[in-house]
Parts: C-alpha cells; structure tokens; sequence
C-alpha cells in the first residue's frame, strides 16, 4: 500500500465540491473591482482638492485694460495704469509676489478661446498679473480692489476662492459617499461569502455532523470552511485587481493633466508613479481584506450553526 | 463509566415526543452490555445519548466520568474522542477513500501522521480490506463499508464502544470476527454496549444485557434469562449491580 503522507489541503468535509470554485471568485472579483474603481476615486478627488487648494487658493489674477494709458489726475509722466497697478499690489500687504506676463504667455492663455495668435487680429490685450497671496495672511478683499480701482480704473481681480471652497466641499463629500459605498462592498461582500458557506453547510451537513459525533471541535470544523472560503475570496481578490489595474491606470493618465499638467508615458516606470504610493497600497490590501472578510464571515457563519448541535 | 439516574429524553425540546423515561443503570469500566428490544423501543436513542450526540431532558447521565447533562459544549469533543461507534448505516463520509474515513478518528486527535498511516494499514489489514483501502464508500459492498465503518470505530482504542445492529450486513464468518475483536477489546478494558435483534449472536456470546420497552427500562440483567422469560418478568435487577 504506497500511499503518500496527507496532503497539506486535506479536505475531509468535502467542500472542495460543496463550495465551487467559480461563483464565489468571480463575485468577490466583481466586488474587488468595484471597491479598487471607488478607493481610485475617493483619492483622486482628494488628490484634486488637495492640488486646487494648494495652488488656485493662493493665487488670483488682475487684469489690467489699457495698461499703457495714463493715470486720470495724475501728472504728465507720473506713469502708466500698468505701473500704479504694480505699485499697487507691491505695496499690499499680504501680497508675497506679483509677476506680470509676458505678451506670449497672455497669447498663449487665449489661444484656444481665439483660435489663432491675438497678435495677429491686431487686439489689444489687458495686462495680466499673476499675484501669489500670503495664505497665511491673505489681503483684504475689499480693500485691495478699492486701491486698484483707485489706481487704474477698470482693473478686474479674479480669484479662486470662492469656487474652490465649493470643489473642496464637493470633494470631501465625494470622499464621503466613496467610503460609504466602500462599506456597502465589504457588506455585500460578507452577504455573498454568508450565502456560499451556508450553502455548503446545508450540502455538508450529514458530514458535519459525523466528524462533529467523532470529536471535531468547532475550531476544526469551522477552520476547514474559513480556509476553503479564504482561498477562494483571494483568488476573487486577485482576479478582480489584475482586472481593474489597467482601468485604474488609465483613468490616471486621462486626470493627469488636471492634477500635474503631464501626461505620464507607458512605460512601467512611468505607470508605477502615475499612481499615488497610498492608492497603490490600498490595492495591494484589497485581495487581504477580500479574503480577512471571508475568513471572519465564514468563521461567524459555521460557528453559530455548529451551536446548535450538542 | 457510564451512570445513569432517571434519564428521560424527549426530541424537540420539553414539548417534543418522550423517547425515553426515567432510565436508571450503570456500567462500569471495561463491561459489557447487549441491548436489546423490539424495533422502536428506544436502543439508538439510548445509543445517541451514550455517544452524546444528544442530551438527556431530565435526568443525570455520566459518561466517562464526566457529567453529561452539565457539561459545557466545549468539554465533550475530548470526551466523544474517547467514544467508538458502529452505526447501523455505516454513517461514512462519501468523497472520502477507506484508508481516510479509518484515519479520521486519528487525525481528530492529531497523531502523526507515520503513526496514523501505520495504525490504519495495521486495521484494514484486520478488517481484510487493505485492496480495497482507496476505494470510496460507493465503490464498497455493504459489508464492505460496515468492516470500514468497524475499523473506524474501534481504531483510536476508545475506552467505550456502542454498536447498533454492527453485524447486519455481514456474514456469519465476518460477524464472528467482529464479535472476537468486540470480546477481545472489552477484554483489555473497552465498555461495550451492543445494540442488536439477533439473539442467535446473543446466544452465541451471553452477557449481561438492557432490554427496552417503548423507553422504558425493563431489565438488567444475563442475557439467558430473556429466553426463559420474552416479557421481561424477571429482569427487574438491581441498577447498581453495574458488571
């Protein structure tokens, strides 16, 4: 009788055929998927609040029309609208730099909008300001456009604020509803994984109750399920993460452009940074925590069935 | 060994059907009982309360020295280890071969597995069924599967060992071997309670036994006397009289 020592995966209960091996993968897979698109883009909407308020919060841009035109009141050579308006802001507190732009980076700012170079329609442009404000200490509003108006009449100031207060309230209630429908995964996640074990209960049950009458403990019994159900929900885990890698990496390339202005190469290097450290780990735990729910719920299922056998 | 003090068992909580009333006897270790009555007298309820698969409704039951209607779930698998069964359908596990369904009892108990694998070869050569050692309980003829379902039983050397009707499915020769192998263990200090219909196997090998009536206790005593008296008349020994 050659008969080799136990396999490692020995499977008394037989639930290598009472749990297939096909649905429940493939609904951890489609759960995996969804909670990978959702964490994406929770984090991209925190990476996009956190990239506008970083930037477009401290900025606001003056416009300046004729800036070549004299000062109403003030003297033959007392300077043009264009310098009082940069007199102006240096002298603001609150202002930490205010840099002009050049005629190419104003033609280059209405291009798209024109269609064609602006010098060449002979308009004549206002001078653009890009002013860095002391988030800190921002200047006051109020003031600042009242010394502007004072010094060159027309000037316009634009800023961010108040719509970045509302895109940062939007991300956060983005993030809000990602973690909520995160939570509504992992759920629906244990429900499926409930349903599966239960259903291998009712097909094991004659055998339960034999290993249970020959001194298995609850411990056994229900180890053999939770492992046969963890395998099972990491290979869902993986199957589902090797599937939504390359929609998550392409969405990354299409949002580029709104976060850094580039737009990463397909090279394994470049689609390694292209994705954020952090959404990178949370990817990897997804097939862990598809399997931890799986382990848990199997463990909770065949324990509180097993309390009811003496 | 095994006490029982007015053991009563109803199915389905204390409103369900009374299986058994007011049962009160003892076996000490290493004795042996056949159990006996008609179809329905109440032999694999009272098998199922010895194998703990149930609890008495009322009543003390110890089993191995352990209290059983007290004891706390967790304290009764070590206990049930302890316990060999020979049940009248075999109760095999399907979609595992001969060799593992001997080997389960063992590998509950978490014995090595050299010594597992030598232990079973040793009992399927007992049982003659070493050929036969990878087939499945489908691949087996009932005798086949009933000498699976002994060697099952009896491999863990279990300190008390219950068999309902263990030899219906075996012939006369096979059925003496067993009963050899059930003398044999009982004689190096296993209990054993024999449930069965057969009084050509009672004949065969006398002993004291427990004769039931629709769940009632009605004797304790030597097997030969249930020939001399079918109603039991004269059964009404003492239950502290436990060998």
């Amino acid at each position: 009788m050659a008969r080799s020592l136990r396999p490692a995966r020995a499977d008394d209960l037989g639930l290598r055929r009472a749990l297939s091996d096909r649905l429940l993968p493939l609904l951890v897979a489609a759960m995996t998927f969804l909670a990978a698109l959702t964490m994406a883009g929770a984090m991209a909407a925190a990476g996009l609040a956190q990239h506008w308020r970083g930037g477009a919060a401290t900025l606001m841009t003056v416009q300046v029309p004729t800036p070549s035109g004299d000062v109403p009141g003030n003297p033959p050579g007392g300077g043009t609208r264009f310098d009082a308006v940069a007199r102006t802001l240096a002298a603001t507190k609150g202002v930490a730099d205010a840099r002009p732009l050049s005629a190419d980076e104003v033609n280059a700012l209405l291009k798209p909008w024109l269609g064609v170079d602006a010098a060449a329609l002979s308009l004549r442009l206002p001078a653009v300001f890009e002013v860095r404000v002391d988030p800190a200490a921002p200047p006051d509003a109020a003031a600042l456009d009242a010394s502007l108006a004072q010094a060159a009449p027309g000037t316009l100031v634009e800023r961010s604020f108040d719509w970045l207060s509302r895109l940062t309230s939007l991300a956060a209630s983005l993030q809000a509803c990602a973690a909520l429908a995160l939570l509504v995964v992992a759920f629906v996640a244990g429900a499926v994984v409930a349903v599966a074990t239960r259903a291998g209960l009712a097909a094991r049950r004659d055998a339960i109750e034999i290993v249970h009458g020959l001194g298995a403990t609850d411990r056994m019994i229900a180890g053999q399920f939770s492992a046969r159900i963890t395998r099972l929900t990491l290979t869902g885990g993986v199957l589902g993460l090797v599937l939504v890698l390359p929609v998550v990496l392409g969405l990354a390339q299409l949002s580029a452009p709104f976060q850094n202005g580039e737009t990463p190469a397909l090279t394994p290097a470049a689609l390694l940074a292209a994705l954020p450290p952090l959404l990178w780990a949370a990817l990897a735990a997804l097939p862990v925590a598809a399997s931890a729910i799986g382990w848990g719920t199997a463990q909770a299922t065949v324990r509180g069935w097993l309390g009811r056998l003496p | 060994m095994v006490r029982l003090d007015g053991v009563g068992l109803r199915y389905g909580g204390a409103d369900g059907p009374a299986v058994l009333h007011d049962l009160n006897f003892a076996i000490a270790p290493g004795g042996f009982r056949w159990l006996l009555g008609a179809s329905g007298a109440g032999k694999t309820s009272l098998l199922r309360l010895l194998t703990l698969a149930v609890r008495p409704t009322s009543g003390r039951l110890e089993v191995l020295g352990a209290a059983i209607d007290r004891a706390k779930r967790a304290d009764l698998p070590p206990l049930r280890r302890r316990i060999g069964m020979i049940f009248q359908d075999f109760r095999l596990l399907p979609h595992l071969c001969a060799f593992d369904n001997v080997a389960l009892p063992l590998r509950l108990a978490g014995r090595p597995e050299g010594q597992v694998r030598a232990d079973v070869e040793e009992m399927l050569r007992f049982v003659s069924l070493t050929r036969r050692s990878e087939a499945r309980p489908a691949e087996l003829s009932g005798g086949e599967q009933q000498r699976v379902a002994i060697a099952r039983a009896v491999i863990a050397r279990p300190k008390l060992l219950l068999a309902d009707e263990p030899t219906g499915n075996l012939d006369d020769a096979q059925a003496g071997r067993l009963m050899q192998l059930l003398i044999e263990l009982n004689r190096l200090g296993t209990t054993v309670v024999v449930a069965t219909h057969s009084q050509a196997l009672v004949d065969a090998h006398p002993g004291r036994a427990l004769v039931l009536e629709d769940g009632v206790l009605i004797g304790d005593g030597p097997s030969e006397r249930r020939r001399r008296n079918l109603h039991g008349a004269d059964w009404a020994e003492t239950a502290g009289d436990v060998r």
